[in-house]
């Protein structure tokens, strides 16, 4: 009992045992309450529709007018899908590789990690072909680092410019000595 | 029009120059957004926790707006309706659907069947550009949207098409019988809303645990609830052990998810490298410090691959385990009615009030937990359009 932290003594002595005194002052307490509610949401709810499988009645098909990537755990598309950043580029080639695979496996999820890390580098050519140079102090929020972390922003800046300098400066005397 | 625009992970901006909606589909409708939160889950897409998140996409799940365009088909909304919606896009008609698991439909998502489609949720949930916009399209709008009661405040409205849904939900799966002791894991939004609506279940002890003191001490006023900072026990589930009498809670809720901080091993191959579905530090303390048959709750949100739980000890002690997205429109009715008649403020969960247009300093802010932040909320400035 010794290693247990301090704050656990008072814990027993705070706490009332009768609970009517600890929740008497809480609006609407209990009043969801019900024997019932065990086993709850979202336990089966049984209304045999489930065994129509894939034979429901499904709303109207949308127009599909854009690359959209299905997972082979269906036989198409969904009724309705969002229609944002479609594929493109290496990553739009590394994502058309991962829907060959199902959710159940790596050879899916892993090429989908990658992709999304080269859509990073791609985004950026993209914004500056389009004449637009990226703000990433901006776009990392770091006014409002600036504004309620001054301290610890100046320590972040001071502590990379060090390293920068360190690792240029070795980098540069290996340089020399050659 | 202005909407926000994903670089990279922790890179957002406010863009003008994003094109406008259209509708797509005839239950389609085009809705002008009024109010839009940042939420915890939003914060795992800004870390680059979920697979195939694309840049150039506008995120935002939870919003209210103004419907300015409908599709032929759409009969229950009409232009000028003022509605709050659901962040799960349900088709209504699917065996899921039919189950009032709007969370887990069938026909919104095409990239991934083990989640359904959400607003601005990367393509793993269906691609969909979201509602941190001006404009955004809400497809199957005769099954989400939701009038907005006369006299409910937009502030509240807006919370109730996620947070408070999930932090009632997260008490609902619990199975709360009168008396019980239930223990939430994470002091954010959620874990907040948890740790309030257990009462309304007849909890007889509600204990909240974190490591931001600033949020254990704003959910103990709010949630009139005990809270503990777990940097200060030497170990979480010997405490929750001691404090519960030595055989641990009746409930345990995961209101934390893959980007938990407390163990250097989760912390590293689940959001730093990373190698597995996210760091599942909390739901492990939850497994661990749940009583023999009790019953553990998660709602915190995990990537599609695999992550570190105990699992034998859920086979030891005979825990039922309870999760999913929150069915939001299921449980909107009785929500409603807990906010008119006072019993639930959501609003005052709201720390930060932020233009569109800053869109990058708040998921900063929010992120970095900065200036004592537990929910921020964007506006765009054509929310006070006439
Ligand atoms: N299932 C759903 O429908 C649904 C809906 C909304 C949000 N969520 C999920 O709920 C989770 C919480 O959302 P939020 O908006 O409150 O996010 P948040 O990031 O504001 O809050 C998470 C809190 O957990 C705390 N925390 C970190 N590690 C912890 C640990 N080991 N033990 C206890 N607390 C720890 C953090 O300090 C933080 O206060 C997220 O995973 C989010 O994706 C799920
Ligand atoms: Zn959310
Ligand atoms: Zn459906």
């Amino acid at each position: 009992m010794e290693n247990i932290a301090e704050p656990n003594k008072a814990i027993e002595a705070d706490i009332d045992r009768e609970i009517a005194n600890r929740t008497k002052d809480i609006p609407g307490w209990g009043i969801d309450a019900d024997i019932k509610n065990n086993p709850t949401y979202p336990m089966k709810h049984y209304n045999g529709a489930d065994h129509e499988r894939f034979n429901y009645e499904k709303p109207p098909q949308q127009p599909i007018d854009v690359e959209i990537l299905h997972s082979i755990e269906r036989p198409g598309v969904t009724r309705v899908f969002g229609t944002s950043t479609p594929p493109s580029g290496l990553s739009g080639m590394l994502r058309r590789y991962a829907f060959r695979y199902s959710e159940s496996t790596y050879a899916h999820w892993v090429p989908l990690v990658v992709a999304d890390r080269i859509n990073v580098i791609e985004g950026i050519v993209d914004d500056l072909k389009h004449g637009h140079i990226p703000n990433i102090f901006a776009e990392k929020g770091w006014q409002a680092e600036w504004k309620y972390n001054r301290q610890g922003f100046i320590k972040n800046v001071a502590v990379t410019v060090a390293v920068t300098a360190v690792v240029a400066t070795l980098l540069f005397r290996k340089k020399k000595s050659k | 029009m202005l909407a926000m625009n994903f670089r990279g992970p922790f890179r957002v901006r406010a863009d003008r120059n994003r094109p406008m909606p259209e509708i797509k589909h005839p239950q389609d409708a085009i809705v002008r957004v009024t109010r839009s939160c940042i939420c915890g889950s939003d914060l795992h897409l800004y870390h680059g926790l979920v697979p195939d998140t694309r840049v150039g996409m506008t995120f935002g799940h939870e919003f209210t707006g103004v419907v300015v365009e409908t599709g032929s088909a759409v009969t229950n909304l009409k232009t000028g309706d003022h509605v709050m919606v659901p962040f799960n896009i349900a088709c209504g008609m699917c065996p899921f659907c039919k189950q009032q698991l709007y969370g887990n439909c069938h026909e919104s998502n095409p990239e991934a069947t083990a989640v359904g489609g959400i607003f601005g949720y990367s393509h793993t949930a269906g691609g969909y550009d979201g509602g941190q916009a001006e404009y955004v399209r809400v497809p199957y709008a005769n099954v989400g949207p939701t009038i907005i009661p006369q006299g409910m405040d937009l502030d509240d409205a807006v919370l109730l098409t996620d947070v408070v849904p999930t932090g009632y939900q997260a008490a609902e799966m619990g199975g709360i019988q009168q008396g019980d002791t239930v223990v939430v894991f994470g002091a954010g939004p959620v874990g907040i809303m948890a740790a309030k609506c257990a009462w309304l279940f007849g909890a007889g002890r509600v204990i909240v645990i974190d490591h931001i003191d600033y949020r254990l001490e704003f959910v103990r006023q709010y949630a009139q609830c005990e809270a503990y900072n777990f940097k200060e026990m030497d170990d979480p589930v010997v405490f929750l052990k001691k404090t519960t009498g030595w055989l641990g809670a009746d409930v345990c809720i995961d209101a934390v998810g893959c980007d938990a901080a407390g163990n250097a091993f989760q912390s590293l191959v689940g959001r730093k490298l990373p190698l597995t579905g996210g760091s599942a530090t909390a739901l492990h303390w939850a497994i661990n410090s749940v009583k023999k048959g009790g019953i553990v709750s998660i709602v915190g949100v995990y990537g599609p691959l695999d992550a570190l739980v105990p699992i034998g000890n859920v086979v030891n002690k005979g825990i039922t385990i309870r999760a999913n997205q929150a069915s939001v429109k299921r449980l909107l009715p009785t929500l409603i009615d807990h906010v008119m008649s006072g019993r639930l403020n959501p609003k005052a969960i709201i720390s930060h009030r932020i233009p569109l247009e800053e869109v990058a300093e708040g998921y900063h802010i929010f992120s970095a937990k900065r200036d004592n932040c537990i929910k921020p909320v964007l506006i765009p400035s054509s929310a006070y359009a006439a």
